[in-house]
């Protein structure tokens, strides 16, 4: 549908102000809307045309009118009609609705990645350079940010009404959706599916930045470690390095530009190398034996937390060469051991 | 009564009129005799009380839960109370009130007159089920008196089996066992319609209503034992810990969600149809025409009830199924709203050159026209993928089921309780009151449920205990609908009941309608039949029935 775009910013301004109406504070968003206002012009346009149909004929075959009823049967031409019109109509909402989903659930390759935790009953974002927020989250704006999401828990669903996009947040798998904010302010994020008893508290901010401001906000908040590092340090602490050491002797593949390949495992599968295969490895080693090694890996279920697993698979990615995995070695042998994971992953 | 020209309604003179003499209702006297009967007219008013009465218990949680929402704060009740208030709100509504509803009373009542049957196939199974229906309701309740469960209607895992320390599993219970209840409904009624048909009533003369109710149940036959295994698994996996849907034990959380949407997909279908068969029989009556296009609407029901099965999983859009698949059940989910929206069209025509009268069913009849066409387009928003992503989840929700089960199938209900109260009970309920209920149901559902789509626009969530300031106006307003929908939901109690007693006493056939129920006294005999009807009439015949003489009915004096 196309509607003048002078016209449209006059309906928004006055959509907005008036309540009636969730900010639009997305590239998203508009485009949500316009797909909205379609549905609502044909929803109105039936119902006009049902509520026509019935009191029409209600009152025009009342019975002080109409004291006698004429039979008709049916009639197949009318039949056909009622059935082609709306089922053409219903298509065009599916094409439509369909190119908006697979707009909105395919980050562009060029997102910032950022990890939401979801836990009961907090969301938990860490930053790329290391930054942790709860109940917050700060992004700049004008750049596509994808957020790659796990539960902790149970289901939670993550959503911002004002960017129209929503996710559900899935024990065991991680999900993923993403936006580009247009406008900096700070917007509602809800926990849109149902969590237990503080369900309803379970809500936090998206604060939108200028990319200047969102760089300031970087350097004040940083702990200093980036999630690869505290990567680095937990790879150490946890022995992972006794075998993925990166040499030829070791009993473990070597990791370092394994992320993004395709690998071959001994049941004769190949799979992509993505956050999803690298986190399932770690916690159920013994079912992606790559091929060539022995099933001897340990299972590390219960052991790291997902933060954790976040920083492993961020350190995992940024390993190109065997270079950082001799540093690793070095790092682990200096007196820096990775602080104690907080929080078992409960069942 | 008054009667004016725009009203069909035929009563006996009330200075002499008398109820008939011998009834199912006088045939056998005590208490004993009801809940040890085999009348399916009796199941069916026993089951009348029993919904009627788990309706209200729903009613008032919902009266709660909105009276909470009237500010953002959470003042009136704890997080945890308030959970499990809209958790039994949505399990008694749904599996106590809205699944039996039609079926189990106005089918039980009238489905095996219309088809020229002395009773249903089963007549103890069809006790047996009522039985049933009440030992999942005292579990139901036992679960609630014990101190409540707050999963939701859906008992999600894994919040329902390792993350609360409710009584889940009384009331999964409590609902495993009312499934069986269904269950064994809909195989009475498909067998009762397969093979115990009058001679001459063939499968193309049934009236529309039986059709409808034969569709819900084959849903009722094959879906609930699906709802059943989920049950059980959920049950399992609390207590032993199976691992089904247990990430950490190599199970899948999301296979719950398919299960159990494979069932709780066809159950909205199974609320539904039968309603709808209500419609076409009211519609048909009050314009005293054959319904249009009968073959379409008969076939329609069938053709929703299977592709009812192939549509679960539109609502798991936003939860990790893959792209092409969210792509083939929306599209799968377009094509079931198509005969939705055929019946309502057909509906609608079948007034053209009628003879229109607006009795209360008629009134009621217009709601549910309306109001299922708001539900049902804004299930073709919700259908629509990219649509989904924002609304699924909110209050948007809310207002799209409560528009299609409550304001289509509830006025449904309303509807047939009222067109069928004169056969049931032999007496008439007051019209005028019964005018003003149906409207004031209509305006006080408007207001309650329209203002929650916005909010659902908006972003909020649902199962909210507390939410953002900015939200309140919209919540104000919908509490103040609820308040008036609540005395439109009053009224019927009150003046049916008051009607039982004081009614006009209301003869064989007040709407002068052609079904084969209205041919016999009201209310009808044990038998039904003193001889088996021989049909040589098709459905809606107003013809024949104008040809008919007065006298040739069987009223036993
Ligand atoms: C005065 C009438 C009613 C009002 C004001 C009302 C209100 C509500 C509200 C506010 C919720 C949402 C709770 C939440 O998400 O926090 C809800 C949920 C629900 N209602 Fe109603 N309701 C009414 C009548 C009914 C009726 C008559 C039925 C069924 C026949 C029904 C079935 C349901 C179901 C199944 C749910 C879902 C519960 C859940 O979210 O788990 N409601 N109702
Ligand atoms: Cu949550």
């Amino acid at each position: 549908m196309h509607i003048s775009p002078v016209l449209w910013q006059f309906l928004m301004k006055w959509l907005t102000s008036s309540a009636l109406f969730p900010r639009e504070a997305s590239t998203i968003a508009p485009q949500t809307d316009a797909l909205y206002f379609f549905l609502l012009l044909i929803t109105v346009i039936g119902l006009v045309l049902v509520g026509g149909l019935v009191f029409g004929f209600a009152i025009r075959y009342r019975q002080e009118k109409s004291p006698v009823a004429e039979q008709i049967e049916g009639s197949t031409l009318l039949e056909a009609t009622w059935t082609i019109i709306p089922l053409a109509l219903f298509l065009i909402c599916f094409v439509w609705g369909a190119l908006l989903y697979f707009r909105i659930y395919n980050p562009p390759t060029n997102a910032m990645n950022i990890y939401i935790v979801g836990k009961q009953w907090m969301w938990k974002a860490e930053h790329p350079g290391g930054q942790h927020e709860i109940n917050a989250l700060h992004v700049p704006m004008g750049q596509p940010i994808q957020l790659t999401m796990i539960s902790q828990d149970v289901f939670h669903s993550f959503s911002i009404p004002d960017f129209r996009v929503k996710r559900e947040v899935i024990p065991g798998r991680y999900s993923t959706v993403w936006f580009n904010a247009t406008t900096p302010g700070t917007y509602h994020i809800f926990c849109t599916q149902y969590c237990g008893t503080k369900h309803s508290g379970m809500i936090g901010e998206v604060t939108v930045l200028t990319p200047d401001d969102y760089k300031k906000w970087t350097e004040n908040s940083t702990s200093g470690m980036s999630l690869a590092q505290n990567g680095e340090r937990l790879f150490a602490s946890m022995g992972c390095n006794a075998c993925h050491s990166g040499s030829a002797a070791a009993r473990g593949p070597n990791l370092a530009g394994v992320f993004g390949s395709k690998l071959q495992l001994t049941n004769g599968s190949e799979v992509l190398v993505n956050d999803a295969y690298l986190r399932d490895a770690i916690l159920n080693p013994s079912q992606h034996v790559t091929a060539g090694f022995a099933p001897i890996m340990p299972t590390y279920q219960g052991q790291i937390s997902e933060e954790g697993l976040i920083d492993l698979v961020e350190y995992i990615k940024t390993l190109q060469t065997n270079y950082r995995v001799q540093q690793t070695l070095t790092t682990s042998e200096s007196n820096q051991a990775a602080p104690i994971t907080p929080g078992v992953v409960k069942p | 009564m008054s009667a004016t020209s725009s009203t069909i309604v035929n009563l006996p003179d009330q200075t002499t009129a008398t109820l008939p003499k011998r009834n199912y209702i006088n045939a056998e006297d005590g208490m004993l005799s009801w809940l040890l009967t085999g009348d399916h007219k009796r199941i069916a008013i026993l089951y009348l009380i029993s919904i009627t009465f788990f309706f209200f218990i729903g009613g008032a949680f919902a009266g709660l839960i909105r009276l909470e929402l009237l500010t953002p704060q959470p003042d009136l009740v704890a997080s945890d109370t308030y959970n499990k208030l809209f958790s039994m709100h949505g399990i008694v509504m749904i599996f106590l009130f809205l699944v039996p509803s039609v079926p189990a009373t106005i089918g039980n009542f009238v489905l095996p007159i219309m088809i020229g049957a002395k009773d249903l196939a089963f007549p103890k199974i069809n006790l047996l089920s009522w039985y049933l229906y009440w030992i999942g309701g005292l579990f139901t309740l036992a679960a609630l008196v014990l101190g409540g469960v707050d999963t939701g209607w859906t008992f999600t895992t894994p919040l329902s089996t390792h993350y609360l320390n409710t009584h889940v599993v009384t009331a999964g219970l409590g609902v495993f066992i009312i499934g069986f209840s269904s269950i064994f409904t809909g195989l009475n009624f498909i067998v009762t319609i397969h093979r115990m048909r009058a001679p001459g009533m063939t499968w193309f003369r049934l009236p529309l209503f039986v059709w409808s109710n034969y569709a819900a149940s084959i849903l009722m036959v094959l879906g609930t034992p699906v709802l059943a295994i989920t049950l059980v698994l959920v049950v399992l996996e609390r207590t032993i810990g199976i691992g089904v849907f247990d990430p950490t034990k190599g199970g899948d959380p999301l296979l719950f969600q398919h299960l159990f949407w494979f069932y709780s997909h066809p159950a909205v279908y199974i609320m539904i149809l039968p309603g709808m068969g209500v419609i076409s029989e009211v519609i048909s009556t009050f314009s005293r025409k054959r319904v249009f296009g009968y073959t379409a609407v008969a076939f329609s029901s069938v053709a929703i009830a299977l592709f009812a099965f192939f549509v679960w999983a539109h609502h798991m859009f936003i939860m990790g199924v893959s792209n092409y698949s969210a792509l083939v059940f929306s599209l799968l989910t377009m094509l079931v709203a198509v005969p939705s929206a055929i019946k309502v069209f057909n509906w609608s025509f079948t007034m053209q050159k009628g003879s229109v009268t607006f009795e209360t069913p008629m009134l009621y009849a217009f709601g549910f026209l309306g109001l299922f066409t708001i539900g049902g387009m804004t299930g073709v928003f919700l259908g629509s993928l990219g649509m989904d992503i924002h609304l699924t989840e909110t209050y948007f929700i809310v207002a799209h089921f409560h528009f299609v089960m409550v304001g289509g199938m509830l006025m449904a209900f309303l509807a047939g309780i009222h067109f069928w109260w004169p056969k049931m009970t032999g007496r008439m309920y007051p019209e005028s009151l019964s005018k003003l209920a149906a409207v004031t149901t209509f305006i006080g559902f408007n207001l309650t449920f329209l203002p929650q789509f916005v909010l659902g626009y908006l972003g909020m969530p649902r199962r909210y205990h507390a939410y953002p300031p900015e939200f309140q106006v919209l919540n104000v307003l919908s509490t103040a609908g609820a308040t008036v929908l609540g005395v439109g939901y009053l009224l019927p109690l009150l003046y049916l009941g008051w009607s039982l007693k004081y009614g006009a006493i209301a003869g064989n056939n007040p709407w002068q309608a052609t079904g084969l129920e209205w041919q016999i006294q009201s209310p009808p005999l044990t038998e039904n039949f003193i001889e088996t009807p021989v049909v040589d009439y098709e459905a809606y015949d107003y013809e024949w029935l104008a040809n008919k003489t007065q006298n040739e009915v069987t009223t036993v004096g």
